[in-house]
């Protein structure tokens, strides 16, 4: 079988799979990577979401065969140490508003917000009401309320 | 083993609770999983002769059922302190995201004074010595588990101490325990994990112990961040399918095309076998498994499956079809009376069941023994109908429950555990057996679809009687709540109609006074998948409800709250109502096409009320949403809760400001279009749960102060008031009361994925969409 290599929360892996395999099995059940979630596998639920070089990606829509050895993919277990910290601001963020329930979409949710953020920054403006509306990871226990309000907090601190 | 009770010790005026020291190696300490207190007097509601529909709540309600069906049967829940200065306890429950394992931890770190984040919490395997005493539902782990909790950590807490006078030679009066350290006058102090082995007793010895008073908490009615918070946000949190369970393949199964169809025959079983990564492809009751090295090709495998089916249960049938059927068995509103009347008619359309995390489960069966894993809610059922799928006695069947993500009455149900089992047992090898989320939407477990048809007299400032039908797709309650209330139900003064309709009896409250008022329920219909979303029949009986009372305030001249107000019965509920009214702004003036809308709704022994302001001007309303609806937006929420006593007012709030999600999207967007007997929703771009962009920008969530020494229920609570809310706003925004949930059932927002093959292709595009 063909091999694949790339990184993975700052440690370069290679893995031995068939190239059309979808990363986010090549995280869970090949690699053991288990934040990112399952919950439709057609990109649209979200709760997979994590980082390919720092931007939000949906490794349920990516073969493995597309990454590039140099590419760095950044799972929740990954997010803390890209701020070099032991939690990174958003986590802390949804710590303090106690934010996840059954917690299942929360590292989506957590990874798709600091990408959010990131990107208002790059525009050099604040996170809007329509940025919040924008983001598409569903929660089935309906915390958006206080995603909201840590999204926003955890943004003052990044 | 007898039910722990408590009595009234007459010279200090405190009730004393008996529980038992456990002979064990380290300090454990146990109390009987029943609740103390007028709950469990089932005989204090013998009733006197009285028409079966008037409000049996007033009576003993679904809670106190439930309560009572723990007496005979309950066995014990253990309290450990550990030598590390921990302590341990196993719920008896399924966490799935309502925050018991907190609370739980709360009521333990009060009364051992202990902090919390030395109480370690597991949820308990099955354990069939407690029969009906390990069912997560009905919003009933609070009230049932409050007493007994606290009573084991109390016993432990004064076998503490008695230990620790030994040790330090003081007197147990001269003794403090605080933050897990127990000191005396003169400076001696000693941790309670250090005591742990020396408390331990080598005979199992009963004891009496009393409560801490209510006065003196200072960890239970406290808000406290959710003990797994840490874990949820790193990703560290494990549910089923994250866990590492040797040997145990990724599972997948190929289903059919209308719900409940069967596998007639499969024309490439061996060629599937051969796929890249797939060990094993079979045959089994509900389809046929794949069992591979990656869920990614067991999706493929899956795909690549040429299969002949066999009709499914609701063949050819449609929502129009399903409607006609429950028109047909509509019960009669009788005689319509020579005064006034206010009718409605409402039909809810099927609503899915699904939680994120997709129906799932490992096993392992071996030839002589099974283990399973799985996030269940009722999982003493679960084990006996595992054993019995396998031909394997029950106690060679070992149940795991895990922490679910989410489940909003789904995982009552445990079809991937029996499923998980058969594949397993089939093929000889461990499997990690998952739904695909277009499983979970065609052949999942919905909310069934129902009519309400209401007729309510009044004469003058006077409502004479409120009748309401209920007619329902059946409801399946064959998860084991079902056979608490027919065990129970002889005792009941509605004889034996079943457990349905008792549990609709025991549920429904009518909490205005509307003169003589009947409930009936009529089920029809057991071909669908369904089952007791939460708060089951009550969203939609009390959306048609406060619909009518809207009308009825309309028809007297009077204002929606104003009404409500007079006319609810008692003084905690008019507090809720009167709260949310005066947080919100009821009244305020409101630009056309813009509403606001009040509601109230009691159950579990909790009252509640929203006011929500929704938005319905086209702009909004039209506004563009790739791969989703807009609609009209909800802009603000306000929600007032009393549950008597709130254990981790927090905790409670997030289960508000749940319900309130649930309550926008059964009123406003989502639901299941049935077609040709199947379901066209086949994932979350179909089927429009509540998302960031449906959200109230605006969300105040009100915990009114304790009115009770006991806690009430509060996991499903928030969603009926919160939908009716929604309705009543929606009508007052655009001057036409709905009579058809959600409002947008009508228009079909997406267009149906195929049914065969029965799950989509995974895209390959992700790269495309970073950003």
């Amino acid at each position: 079988m063909p091999e694949y290599t790339f990184r993975v929360n700052g440690e370069q892996v290679t893995v031995d799979v068939p190239g059309d395999v979808r990363l986010l099995w090549v995280l869970r059940d090949i690699l053991g990577i288990t934040g990112p979630k399952y919950g439709c596998g057609i990109n649209v639920c979200k709760a997979c979401t994590s980082h390919l070089n720092g931007k939000a990606v949906n490794p349920c829509a990516i073969p493995v065969e597309a990454l590039q050895a140099s590419d760095e993919v950044t799972t929740i277990e990954g997010l803390a140490a890209t701020s070099g910290q032991e939690l990174h601001p958003m986590q802390r963020a949804w710590l303090e508003h106690d934010v996840a329930q059954c917690g299942y979409c929360q590292p989506g949710q957590i990874m798709a917000a600091v990408a959010l953020v990131r990107r208002a920054a790059a525009e050099g403006r604040a996170i809007t009401d329509d940025d919040l509306d924008g983001l598409r990871n569903i929660c089935r226990c309906g915390t958006y309320f206080r995603i909201r309000e840590a999204v926003r907090a955890g943004a003052a601190d990044m | 083993m007898t039910a722990p009770h408590d009595e009234l010790d007459e010279g200090i005026g405190r009730r004393r609770f008996f529980g038992y020291v456990l002979a064990a190696p380290t300090l454990v300490t146990a109390a009987g999983l029943v609740p103390a207190g007028p709950a469990a007097s089932p005989s204090a509601a013998e009733p006197p002769a009285r028409l079966p529909a008037q409000d049996l709540t007033e009576l003993i309600d679904l809670n106190d059922l439930m309560t009572a069906a723990a007496l005979p049967t309950s066995g014990l829940i253990s309290v450990e302190v550990r030598p590390d200065g921990t302590v341990s306890f196993a719920l008896p429950r399924a966490e799935v995201g309502q925050g018991i394992t907190t609370s739980t931890a709360m009521l333990i770190a009060e009364e051992l004074a202990v902090p919390l984040d030395r109480v370690r919490i597991t949820l308990a395997d099955a354990r069939p010595e407690l029969i009906f005493n390990q069912l997560t539902g009905g919003s009933n782990t609070t009230i049932a588990t409050y007493t007994p909790i606290r009573v084991a950590a109390a016993i432990a807490r004064q076998r503490l101490l008695e230990t620790a006078a030994a040790e330090l030679g003081s007197p147990v009066a001269g003794l403090t325990l605080k933050d897990g350290v127990i000191s005396d006058r003169s400076g001696g102090s000693v941790g309670i994990g250090a005591l742990a082995d020396k408390a331990a007793v080598a005979r199992t010895r009963q004891v009496s112990v009393e409560l801490a008073p209510r006065q003196s908490f200072t960890v239970i009615g406290r808000p406290h961040n959710r003990i797994d918070a840490l874990d949820a946000v790193t990703g560290r949190k494990k549910f089923t399918m994250d866990l590492d369970v040797p040997g145990a393949q990724p599972t997948m199964l190929c289903r059919p095309p209308t719900i409940n169809g069967k596998v007639g025959s499969v024309a490439n079983l061996a060629e599937v076998r051969a796929m890249p990564g797939v060990t094993d492809a079979v045959v089994v009751s509900t389809g046929v498994a794949v069992r591979a090295a990656t869920f990614g090709q067991c999706i493929d495998a899956v795909r690549a499956l040429r299969v002949t089916w066999k009709p499914g249960t609701a063949a050819g049938k449609s929502d129009e079809s399903v409607l006609g059927e429950l028109r047909a068995a509509e019960l009669p509103l009788g005689l319509r009376p020579p005064t006034p009347v206010v009718e409605g008619a409402f039909t809810f359309y099927f609503r899915s069941n699904s939680a994120l995390e997709p129906n799932c489960a490992i096993a392992d069966v071996r030839p002589d023994r099974a283990e399973i894993w799985s996030a269940l809610k009722s999982p003493i059922v679960a084990q006996q109908a595992v054993a019995v799928r396998l031909g394997l006695p029950p106690g060679k069947v070992t149940v795991h429950v895990t922490e679910g993500g989410g489940s909003f009455g789904r995982k009552l149900f445990f079809d991937a555990a029996l499923e998980a089992a058969e594949v397993s047992q089939k093929i000889g090898k461990p499997v990690k057996l998952m739904w695909h989320r277009a499983d979970d939407s065609r052949q999942g477990r919905t909310h069934p679809m129902a009519t309400s048809r209401v007729r309510a007299a009044y004469l003058g400032g006077t409502v004479l009687s409120y009748k309401q039908r209920h007619t329902s797709v059946a409801t399946d309650l064959g998860h084991g709540l079902g056979e608490i209330i027919t065990a129970l139900a002889a005792r009941l003064p509605v004889g034996d109609i079943g457990f349905s309709q008792t549990f609709f009896h025991l549920s429904q409250s009518m909490p205005y006074e509307f003169g003589a008022s009947s409930h009936l329920l009529s089920e029809t219909d057991k071909d669908f998948n369904t089952g007791s979303m939460r708060n089951v029949y009550s969203p939609d009986v009390a959306c048609a409800r406060e619909l009518i009372t809207d009308q009825l305030a309309a028809r007297m001249g009077k204002d929606p709250y104003r009404f409500r107000h007079d006319f609810l019965r008692d003084a905690r509920s008019r507090a809720a109502l009167a709260a949310v009214a005066e947080a919100g702004g009821w009244g305020r003036s409101m630009p056309a096409g813009t509403a606001q809308g009040i509601a109230f709704h009691s159950e579990y022994k909790s009252v509640s009320a929203a006011l929500v302001e929704i938005d319905c001007r086209p702009e909004t309303v039209n506004r563009p949403i790739r791969d989703g609806v807009a609609g009209p937006r909800v802009t603000k929420a306000v929600f007032a809760v009393d549950v008597g006593l709130a254990v981790n007012p927090r905790g409670l709030e997030a289960q508000m400001m749940g319900g309130i999600m649930d309550g926008i999207a059964l009123a406003l967007t989502s639901s299941l279009h049935l077609r040709d007997g199947y379901f066209l929703e086949a994932s979350w771009d179909n089927y429009f749960y509540t998302r960031q962009w449906n959200t109230p920008p605006e969300l105040r969530i009100i915990v009114l102060p304790s009115t009770s020494d006991e806690p009430g229920g509060a996991g499903e609570l928030g969603v009926a008031a919160s939908m009716a809310a929604v309705a009543c706003a929606y009508g007052r925004a655009t001057g036409t009361m709905p009579t058809s949930f959600p409002i947008n059932h009508g228009t079909l927002s997406f267009t149906p994925k195929p049914t065969v093959p029965p799950v989509p292709p995974s895209p390959a595009d992700g790269l495309d969409h970073a950003r």
